[in-house]
């Protein structure tokens, strides 16, 4: 909730430099007075958590790039440098891969409060929209980092990815080969693809920050959505961010660096592939080749369908829906603490979620196949016929008239 | 204006320059098959068997995905047919993995574990996501023993 602001600048330095660049109200509006729904739970904070993962991996990418050399001669060799002989370089790169992993961790539960809080509604439309744009962006960058140590994962994962654009071949013959052969500056996934698939990995992640400050100036003018998905109606329904949602931020904060740490320390391979340690071989395709464990839902989707440009269609448009989605859910209610038919399509469609990353890791033969195939089905129909429905046909539960009324009576329940 | 900034990205002069590649074919016996690189891309030089170019040979069009006789696909560029040579790309024409040769898959041919793609012993696709064949490259006959692809 954005209104006029209430910061008093000091007299002297603070006041002069209001008058010249208001640096100081921008941050105090931000950052320290910002009116903040009184009841927001451990669910709101992972936008905190995402912003210190976002600092991180610009932080050690930025040391890593000091040492990595972008050449398909070198780049294997100059990061088992990194691993064996850079002081610290160990740490840089297990905090840079680990921290990708955690990071899609994080943007995973977020986007699933999202989901559940009815956060996409009106009036929040293009903050999700941006948020959706900067999953996409982080997908980008993820796959393109994967690429650049140069194991064998690296070079096929590129190599099927980038294929998939060759599937517009089946519209127009030629359009998918030029589109790859674009892509990969040659004939294949080569030298030059490495190169400027390090460019791209470097800016990528400065203009996932730009997203990121408008989806925050997005949040901050209708302000944060809360678990009863009821708008604040007055002052007294908020609490200043700061020490309020600081503190608690702060703590999950370092809760989920715990974690982070936990995976850096002590088993920083376990979310990795043993195969990218072994360099790129053009010839021999690994037995069983998988992308990272946070695509494994969307390769599954592309996995489930027997056509080739089908299965890229589906798997761009499985992501193309939360574009739309503020539009197929038209339930006036947000919350699904009071959509008590929701509430259990969306359980079914975090569990069908898990289901395609489950089928995602596993070879794609015979059943495994079949039960994609039916998660992918659900996954499409949640969006597309199970919320667009209920928003006619489900009655809301016990909706409560406001934050206050709604914190007051699970206080006399003794919650 | 845009054009530079678009077209610097498509192959470049060297990258075009790696025309072609050489292959010995006296060092592979019948029933073997080699990969060779040719501008950065796996090529199968495959000498195939009796039984496999019979196989091959005895596929009706109408049972093919992607219709192409044999003759077609086991015919250089200069027009010579040695039916024991077969020359194609070595990557799955689905997203790109190479397929294991050697007879593997239900066709006998080639099959790729990514997605499953079946190939047959002429390298057509037969099942599984792989929209077409597996591309035959311009190669020619230099000598009896000798190709050059590209
Ligand atoms: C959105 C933020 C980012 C994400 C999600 C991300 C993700 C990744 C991933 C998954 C890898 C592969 C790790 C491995 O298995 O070795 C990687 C590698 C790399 N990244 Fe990033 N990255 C991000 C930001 C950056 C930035 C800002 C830079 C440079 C300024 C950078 C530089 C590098 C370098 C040099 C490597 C290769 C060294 C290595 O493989 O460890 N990254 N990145
Ligand atoms: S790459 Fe061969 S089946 Fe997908």
């Amino acid at each position: 909730m954005s209104g006029p602001s209430t910061y008093k600048p000091k007299p002297g330095f603070e006041t002069w430099l209001d008058q010249r660049l208001p640096l100081i109200r921008f941050a105090n509006d931000t950052m320290i007075d910002f009116p903040t729904p009184k009841n927001l739970n451990y669910w709101w904070t992972f936008g905190g958590i995402l912003a210190v993962c976002l600092v991180l991996q610009i932080i050690t990418g930025i040391v890593l790039a000091m040492n990595y050399v972008a050449h398909t001669d070198l780049a294997f060799q100059s990061v088992e440098r990194i691993m064996r002989d850079v002081n610290f370089g160990w740490l840089l790169r297990y905090m840079h891969s680990n921290g990708a992993s955690m990071f899609f961790l994080a943007v995973y539960l977020h986007m699933a409060r999202g989901l559940y809080y009815g956060s996409y509604k009106a009036p929040r439309e293009i903050l999700w929209i941006l948020g959706v744009i900067i999953f996409l962006l982080m997908m980008a960058t993820a796959f393109m980092g994967y690429v650049l140590p140069w194991g064998q994962m690296s070079y096929w994962g590129a190599m099927v990815i980038t294929n998939l654009f060759s599937s517009f071949d089946q519209l127009i013959p030629g359009l998918g080969t030029s589109i790859t052969t674009w892509l990969w500056g040659g004939f294949s996934v080569d030298n030059p693809t490495l190169n400027r698939f390090f460019s791209l990995h470097y800016l990528l992640p400065f203009v996932i920050f730009a997203v990121v400050a408008l989806h925050v100036w997005a949040l901050h003018v209708p302000g944060n959505n809360n678990p009863t998905g009821i708008e604040v109606k007055s002052k007294s329904e908020t609490v200043p961010f700061h020490p309020y949602y600081t503190v608690k931020d702060g703590f999950a904060i370092v809760i989920f660096l715990m974690l982070f740490a936990a995976f850096v320390f002590f088993n920083p391979n376990a979310l990795g592939h043993a195969d990218n340690y072994i360099p790129a071989d053009p010839l021999v395709t690994p037995a069983h080749i998988v992308p990272e464990w946070y695509f494994l839902p969307f390769y599954a989707m592309l996995r489930a369908v027997p056509d080739k440009l089908g299965g890229v269609l589906v798997m761009f448009g499985s992501i193309g829906l939360l574009f739309i989605l503020p539009w197929l859910d038209r339930a006036k209610t947000k919350s699904m603490r009071y959509r008590p038919i929701a509430k259990q399509f969306w359980f079914l469609f975090i569990i069908a979620f898990l289901v395609l990353g489950y089928c995602g890791s596993q070879p794609a033969d015979g059943p495994i196949v079949l039960v994609a195939q039916i998660a992918t089905g659900y996954y499409f129909a949640y969006f597309l016929i199970i919320l667009p429905l209920l928003a006619k046909l489900e009655t809301p539960k016990g909706v409560p008239t406001s934050i206050s009324a709604a914190v007051l009576s699970s206080d006399k329940k003794g919650q | 204006m845009v054009w530079p900034f678009v077209d610097q990205m498509n192959p470049s002069g060297d990258t075009l320059a790696l025309a072609s590649t050489e292959v010995d074919l006296s060092q592979i016996p019948e029933g073997a098959q080699i990969k060779v690189m040719w501008r950065g891309r796996p090529m199968f030089v495959r000498h195939r068997t009796k039984a496999e170019i019979e196989e091959a040979q005895s596929v009706s069009l109408s049972q093919l995905k992607d219709p192409q006789t044999d003759e077609d696909r086991a015919t250089a560029a200069d027009g010579t047919y040695r039916p024991e040579w077969l020359v194609m790309s070595a990557n799955c024409t689905h997203l790109g993995c190479v397929p294991l040769g050697d007879g593997a898959g239900e066709y006998n041919g080639w099959f790729c574990p990514c997605h499953g793609s079946h190939y047959d012993s002429s390298g057509r696709i037969r099942k599984g996501p792989a929209p077409t064949n597996l591309p035959v490259p311009e190669y020619v006959f230099l000598s009896d023993t000798k190709i050059k692809i590209g």
